[in-house]
């Protein structure tokens, strides 16, 4: 493997394991609303 | 099925753009908003927090099928100009990473639809993915000229999906917007079919321009206009929707017809020169944005 090779898949590993934070950060914030939005809804009732 | 050697590059990491290019975003777009319609076309009320993962689960199982579909398909997509430079075809991606994120998707959209909504729109979102999947991707597409007529169905899912995240259940206008959408492919897929064919016939794609020939495919493309334009007045006879659908249904539905008669009339054999044809799949597109919206605006006025 050469090493441009090598640096080319660094980045891109870089790049994924940023996407994917962003994606869980995202998710974390959207399991914490919809426990919210479900605890208002149980209180309505 | 046969099993294709790819490129020594598929060894590299896939990069996060190729996961997001096997969703196919822009199909996405249209069933992303035909759900929102049945959504916002329901009676009662869902928090704005709700309705929004309502429509996230509607997108990531469409996302889900477009990526299940691309891994099952990906040596006929290497043999077509259109699909070729799609992620695996093009051996920018592993196999089974697309299998494991496909999978992943579904049961991650299904579950989190039943979760945030409720389990029977859950398991509606269940029965379209598993339909775009097995029935179509698998089944029937390899070996019918009317495969995307049964395909249809599947994309004709989210605005009974959208409606049961509201309601829990399924009803009349929701199922009349399932049937418009049903009949609406069959013209909107053999248009394009029609001047895409070579690249069908390249793939060995039963699609019907390619078995059956141009004149029955424009003869089949007016029948199947005909049965829309019914499914697209009906619920304006049935009383399901006021007078904006009314007068958007009329209208949008009239222009329908004439461009679909003109390309029932039409004997270009050269792909290159079908206006008529282009001209009725962009239609088509804005047809059924323009149709969905206006039920969603009656919807509104007669709250």
């Amino acid at each position: 493997m050469k090493p441009e090779d090598q640096d080319q898949i660094r980045a891109r590993q870089k790049s994924r394991s940023i996407v994917t934070g962003l994606l869980l950060g995202f998710l974390a914030i959207l399991f914490f609303a919809i426990t919210l939005a479900k605890i208002g809804a149980s209180h309505a009732i | 099925m046969t099993m294709l050697t790819y490129p020594a590059a598929t060894l590299m990491p896939a990069h996060w753009r190729d996961f997001v290019a096997l969703t196919k975003p822009r199909v996405m777009t249209l069933v992303v908003f035909t759900g929102l319609c049945g959504l916002l076309a329901a009676p009662g009320h869902i928090h704005p927090v709700l309705a929004f993962t309502a429509i996230l689960c509607i997108a990531l199982g469409a996302g889900a099928a477009a990526t299940l579909n691309q891994w099952w398909e990906a040596d006929i997509d290497a043999k077509m100009k259109r699909t070729a430079n799609r992620p695996l075809p093009a051996g920018r991606m592993d196999r089974q990473a697309a299998l494991h994120f496909g999978v992943g998707l579904s049961f991650f959209s299904v579950i989190l639809m039943g979760v945030a909504t409720n389990w029977f729109a859950a398991g509606v979102l269940l029965v379209s993915i598993l339909f775009y999947v097995f029935i179509y991707t698998i089944w029937l597409k390899p070996r019918t000229a009317q495969n995307i007529v049964i395909g249809g169905a599947a994309g004709a899912f989210p605005p009974i999906i959208g409606w049961a995240a509201v309601t829990g259940d399924v009803g009349a206008l929701p199922v009349a917007l399932f049937m418009l959408t049903f009949f609406w492919t069959p013209p909107h897929f053999w248009a394009l079919a029609l001047f895409v064919r070579p690249d069908y016939a390249a793939a060995g794609i039963p699609m019907l321009p390619v078995v059956a020939g141009e004149r029955a495919t424009r003869r089949q493309i007016w029948f199947y206009t005909a049965i829309m334009a019914a499914a697209a007045l009906a619920p304006v006879l049935l009383r399901l929707t006021g007078i904006v659908y009314g007068s958007v249904a009329l209208a949008g539905t009239a222009v329908f017809v004439a461009l679909a008669f003109q390309v029932y009339r039409s004997r270009e054999t050269d792909p290159a020169r079908m206006k008529p044809e282009r001209r009725l799949f962009k239609y088509s597109i804005l047809y059924l944005f323009l149709l969905f919206g206006a039920v969603v605006v009656d919807r509104w006025l007669l709250a």
